[in-house]
């Protein structure tokens, strides 16, 4: 026999005077069971609370209805009351007797009737409710962040400085990302390595810091607090243990082939770094292109190795760690134009290059050495042409979306040509000038005064004319035809997710928006984390946006994720599914329909009769389930249930209503 | 009381509603003091995609006049994914419903946000005329049959 309580409270006249309070709890007394009912002027008072807690020695109570304000308001405020009585927490009900009923209706009789209805349906779900109780999950306070570009550099940095052991996965053999091969960077023009080495150099001296290049995650287990990765490191052929980064090697390795950095526009060997600021300074061997691994001749650099860091022999291995928390921050891509813009080439002319390739070629270190040169016939460009929005807010070839960044960055290369190049003239075909940011629009104001032409229209065709690349258009300002001969054409082509961050982000369970970008927990108040506890998102990930937003977005993860690790452990909500084995027939259906992946099937050791037989079954994995319920409803035989809102809490309720 | 002849009859309307979205909204419409019928009683739930279809059911056969079910919108769920499977499970269910001879207007799925406390008020109005033309619900209802009604 449980021993209810029931309060009603007046809330002052909020609910009084809609409702006859005392007649509810009248009610409420002649409900068997009830062996308390009551009403309170203010029952979240201290006084209020008080007399309750009285009442619930007193009476001997289990459990508690309360009718008052939204449980959205005061659940969590009674539950603590309940903390230190003889009462479980979640043995109470709350009937919304204002927002719901007192302060929607006038007539007092109607709402009255109501009111006994809300109070009837909340006294007999509490008689089905069980104790419940929170449990905690330890936080592993290691953080493991996906992808080396700004995002992850900073947010790293940030997280280790709080004294947090961090592991930085990246693919590449160098952190870095797109920043490092950017030249300036609007809208200041400092220059881009000097602002990012240094931070580079930072995260590889960083004693919490472990850095572990040329790898990626290949495997995610477990939930918040602790996630089981594995990461693969792809074989390197250097023991970077031994390896003081000489460079002698790479001086005499004999075989060379077009650096990934500079855009394929001059020459690696086949044991590099990508660059030379590379963190870690120090080379691996690329495999698909080294003669000895190849064809077993050559062996150059391990005989010139003074400190025999060579292995031939060295394989990909694995390694499998418990992090508390993981931040995404694989970065961009840009959109293979050349497959979309036949009209432009699709990349038959060589001196039709993208804004990226700009950026090596401007670059004091680059591959020539800072001059604009054509890379066709390395003479310097007159007549330059640059068209934004290539694959951006383009539907039908590209992506709808607006990549946020060329804008600026075009009017950053119109300003650096006609730096440089004194006499020449720039051309710039745009849909719409955005410049959204601090000193954005004096930057673009200031690369107009320095004399570049903005032509409102996209290039329909670019094709080749005495040796001119004749850029077709339309100027829609003026409603004619345009037609600009130049010596070199830059794309200001789309941000795209970076190539393969779907196989990433099903292994991790979270979402991806129709373009594939992460999805964000929610795009106003959650913007960087993700629906699963535990995995933040930082930089172009999410979306496409320039470096002030991404280290913006990376200083935030850190946040978040340091918030969690000042924790030790962390409390779950006991609201969550369970299954009873023995109903369950494992069927899966409710396997399926888990947004969070919490359910899996598992075979374990049942009896049949005296048999002992093996039997699959569906379980929960509790620090992954966040209570929603989708799954109750599609078991056919009621074997997975949901703490806190049961079957038999819910039809109780239901069958109240209508007593 | 009979269920057949009471002259001040007023349905009776279920609404589950989902704890982010149409729970907050409802609340929202009390803080605005809209006002609306009373005759909906709300059964807050964690996520619309909670919803047994065994629940409707049972809130039929013991009486009720009309069921609403409402959540997020779709692809607002505050768990990603849930209310598709409301959407899915339901236009199933109104089918059965109707099929079984209940009229589609006394089970509505709707969708509310937290923000739509006009929407709530409005949709709720809307549906207590609608079903309080339609007259008591008969279909299912152990009490109909308890007392004499004929199988209709
Ligand atoms: C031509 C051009 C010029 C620009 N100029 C400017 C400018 O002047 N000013 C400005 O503010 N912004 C500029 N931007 C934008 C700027 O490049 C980005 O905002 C910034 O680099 C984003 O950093 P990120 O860390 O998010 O991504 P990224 O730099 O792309 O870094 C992502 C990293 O993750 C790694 N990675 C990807 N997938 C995986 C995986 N599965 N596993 C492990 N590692 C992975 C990648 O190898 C990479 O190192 C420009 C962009 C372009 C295209
Ligand atoms: S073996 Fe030869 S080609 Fe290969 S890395 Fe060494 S020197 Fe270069
Ligand atoms: S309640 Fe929701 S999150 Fe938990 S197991 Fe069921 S479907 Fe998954
Ligand atoms: S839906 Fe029900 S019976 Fe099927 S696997 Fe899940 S818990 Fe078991």
């Amino acid at each position: 026999m449980s021993r209810i309580g029931v309060v009603v409270c007046h809330c002052g006249t909020n609910i009084a005077g809609v409702v006859d309070v005392e007649r509810v709890a009248a009610e409420a007394a002649k409900l068997p069971n009830v062996v308390f009912a009551v009403t309170n002027k203010y029952t979240c008072s201290e006084p209020g609370q008080a007399t309750m807690k009285a009442a619930i020695e007193e009476h001997q109570l289990d459990r508690l209805v309360i009718c008052s304000c939204s449980p959205r308001m005061h659940e969590a405020t009674f539950r603590r009351m309940l903390k230190d009585t003889r009462i479980n927490p979640y043995m109470l009900e709350i009937a919304n007797l204002r927002e719901q009923c007192a302060w929607v209706h006038t007539d007092k009789e109607k709402a009255t009737e109501k009111a006994i209805d809300l109070m009837r349906m909340a006294v007999a779900k509490v008689e089905q409710n069980k104790p419940l109780f929170t449990s905690t999950i330890p936080i592993h306070k290691k953080c493991l962040i996906i992808g080396g570009g700004i995002a992850g550099i900073q947010a790293a940095l940030d997280v280790a400085d709080a004294g947090y052991q961090v592991t930085i996965v990246e693919r590449e053999p160098s952190i870095g990302g797109h920043m490092v091969m950017l030249d300036k960077t609007f809208p200041t023009l400092d220059c881009s390595a000097c602002i990012s080495t240094p931070k580079m150099v930072d995260v590889g001296q960083h004693p919490n810091i472990t850095l572990m290049t040329s790898s990626e995650v290949v495997n995610v287990g477990g939930y918040v607090g602790s996630f089981e990765v594995t990461i693969k490191q792809k074989a390197r052929y250097v023991d970077h243990t031994k390896c003081t980064g000489c460079g002698l090697c790479e001086t005499k390795c004999p075989t060379k082939v077009p650096s990934e950095f500079n855009q394929g526009y001059n020459k690696r060997t086949a044991i590099y770094k990508p660059f030379a600021q590379a963190v870690p300074a120090k080379p691996v061997i690329d495999p698909d292109s080294c003669k000895m691994l190849k064809e077993g001749k050559c062996g150059v650099c391990a005989k010139v190795c003074p400190l025999g860091c060579i292995d031939f022999k060295d394989t990909a291995k694995e390694y499998t760690e418990t992090y508390g928390a993981i931040i995404v921050a694989t970065g961009y891509d840009l959109i293979p134009w050349q497959d979309l813009y036949g009209e432009y080439g699709g990349g038959r002319y060589a001196d039709v290059i993208t804004g990226l390739q700009f950026e090596r070629l401007v670059n004091a270190s680059g591959p020539t050495e800072g001059h604009i040169l054509r890379p066709s016939d390395g003479t310097e460009p007159k007549d330059v042409v640059i068209i934004k929005c290539v694959g951006s807010r383009d539907p039908h070839k590209g992506k709808s979306y607006c990549s946020r960044a060329c804008c600026m960055y075009s009017a950053k290369h119109a300003h650096q040509i006609l730096e440089k190049l004194p006499g020449a003239n720039v051309y710039i075909f745009y849909m719409d000038v955005r410049t959204p940011g601090k000193g954005y629009e004096e930057f673009y104001d200031r690369t107009r005064a320095d004399g570049a032409v903005y032509i409102r229209g996209r290039v329909s065709k670019i094709y080749k004319e005495n040796g001119k690349l004749v850029c077709k258009g339309e100027d829609t300002l003026l409603g004619k035809p345009v037609s600009v001969q130049a010596d070199m054409v830059v794309l200001a082509t789309a941000m795209v997710p970076a190539v393969g961050v779907e196989k990433l982000t099903t292994m991790l369970g979270i979402a991806t928006d129709p373009d594939k970008w992460v999805q964000e927990a929610h795009p106003k108040l959650r913007p960087v984390e993700t629906q699963t506890g535990g995995i933040f998102l930082a930089g172009t990930c999410q979306g496409p946006k320039d470096i002030p937003d991404t280290v913006a977005q990376a200083s935030a993860a850190a946040v978040k994720v340091c918030g969690l690790f000042s924790k030790d452990e962390m409390e779950t909500s006991p609201m969550i599914s369970g299954v009873d084995q023995q109903k369950c027939c494992g069927c899966g259906f409710c396997v399926n329909c888990c947004p969070y992946k919490a359910i899996s099937l598992v075979e374990i050791d049942a009896r049949e009769g005296a048999r002992r037989v093996k039997k699959t079954v569906a379980s929960v994995n509790s620090g992954l389930c966040q209570g929603c319920g989708c799954c109750t409803a599609a078991c056919r035989t009621g074997a997975i249930d949901l703490s806190g809102y049961t079957n038999a809490q819910i039809l109780k309720e239901v069958d109240a209503l209508c007593l | 009381m009979s269920v057949k002849a009471d002259p001040n009859w007023e349905p009776k309307i279920l609404a589950f509603c989902c704890n982010w979205c149409t729970y907050t909204g409802a609340d929202l419409a009390g803080l605005n003091r809209m006002k609306y019928p009373a005759n909906v009683r709300v059964v807050r739930l964690p996520c619309s995609s909670r919803v047994n279809p065994q629940f409707i059911l049972r809130a039929f056969q013991k009486g009720c006049d009309g069921v609403m079910v409402c959540g997020c919108h779709p692809g607002d769920c505050h768990y990603a994914t849930g209310n598709y499977f409301t959407r899915r499970r339901f236009m199933l269910m109104k089918r059965l419903l109707e099929y079984n001879g209940i009229d589609p207007q006394r089970f509505q799925a709707r969708w509310i946000s937290g923000s739509e406390a006009a929407k709530f008020r409005d949709t709720v109005t809307r549906v207590a005329g609608e079903i309080k033309a339609l007259g008591p619900n008969t279909r299912f209802q152990e009490k109909w049959y308890e007392e004499g009604g004929e199988a209709q």
